[in-house]
């Protein structure tokens, strides 16, 4: 009982600490990687909740398929950068929002 | 990775906004988060919720899971729409149609490909296809389903991408269907079923079964196209300026 209370504890923690990480990272790809290990995390804690439905989706589209097409934006996002300037791909050079 | 972590505060936030007023925002929004969970602690935990209706009608739903019975039955208007979601979604990124574009799905075998790459690939890809057709199947009576098994079988065809010999393209009449004949099947039985029983998407208890295999399928065809659209789109973007870029 209370090493599953223990596992449960690591896991939520974990994944509070993984999410705090991925947002505030600084480089997009560190901020990419770690939010798929959170998507992992989540993952597992969906399986201790006995939500195996969920805990597949989490891991095939949340990890998964999610973590691909950021990382797929990343890259084009990095090429972008290359052609402009040769610094790899930060928050500053891409979200380049028009202000009102 | 994590030995070159680096914060910072205030670089990637262009908005424009003063220091104070972002953590006004970030208050109000850690205040907001708070009410919400005590909203959720202190809901009353004696209420029994939808789970026994759920159970003591499962044998009317056509299926076994508790959770297709849900999603495919009793509130199959959620799914359809997010199934109608996921197609604006491929919608808004994909080119308008053309008859003559690139066939659904080309391979060029010129393009040098590491041996190991191709080895793994050719075991990867009819795994993956066979994994989510069983995530498919074994949705009626356990966890499993559409969404999981359009997932993975998304996930071969990104495979492939990535290896780069083959290409998907959006463009053609069949890779069209695809994208929606997910929709197509489940408004076509959302109509009939309306007409027979007289309420839409309440299907006949004696032919559930089968219909809800059937807009299962085609549902997956269809997630694993849009899902897959969105990333080969992607990635034939992030391929474009290396073409503009070589002479």
């Amino acid at each position: 009982m209370n090493t599953e209370l223990l596992l449960d504890m690591l896991l939520a923690a974990g994944a509070l600490t993984l999410a705090g990480l991925s947002l505030l990272a600084r480089q997009v790809f560190t901020a990419i990687l770690l939010y798929i290990s959170m998507g992992l995390l989540v993952t597992i804690i969906w399986v201790r909740l006995n939500a195996w439905d969920v805990a597949i989706a989490e891991a095939a589209i949340g990890a998964g398929l999610t973590g691909a097409l950021l990382l797929i934006a990343w890259r084009r996002l990095a090429d972008e950068d290359a052609l402009q300037t040769s610094q790899p791909a930060e928050f500053k050079e891409v979200d380049d929002v028009p202000e009102t | 990775m994590f030995l070159r972590l680096e914060f910072s505060e205030g670089k990637h936030s262009r908005s424009g906004l003063s220091l104070a007023s972002r953590w006004l925002l970030g208050g109000v929004i850690s205040l907001l988060s708070l009410a919400l969970m005590l909203a959720v602690i202190s809901t009353d935990k004696a209420t029994p919720g939808l789970a026994e209706w759920v159970s003591t009608h499962l044998d009317r739903s056509g299926v076994e899971n508790p959770v297709t019975a849900v999603l495919l039955n009793f509130r199959s208007y959620d799914t359809l729409l997010e199934i109608a979601v996921l197609l604006i979604v491929a919608l808004a990124i994909l080119p308008g149609p053309n008859a003559d574009a690139a066939p659904w799905l080309s391979v060029d075998e010129r393009k040098p490909v590491s041996p190991l790459l191709a080895g793994l690939l050719c075991w990867l890809v009819p795994m993956a296809l066979l994994v989510g057709g069983y995530l498919l199947w074994t949705g009626a009576y356990s966890p499993g389903g559409a969404f999981q098994a359009a997932a993975v079988i998304a996930g071969a065809g990104v495979a492939l991408t990535v290896a780069g010999r083959h290409r998907f393209c959006w463009q053609s009449s069949a890779a069209r269907l695809s994208l929606m004949v997910g929709l197509l099947m489940f408004m076509l039985v959302a109509a009939v079923s309306g007409l027979i029983t007289g309420t839409t998407l309440q299907y006949p208890v004696a032919h559930a079964g089968w219909l809800i295999l059937l807009i299962e399928t085609l549902a997956t065809v269809s997630i694993a196209a849009i899902l897959l659209a969105l990333f080969t789109q992607l990635h034939d973007m992030a391929a474009a300026p290396d073409k503009e870029g070589a002479p």
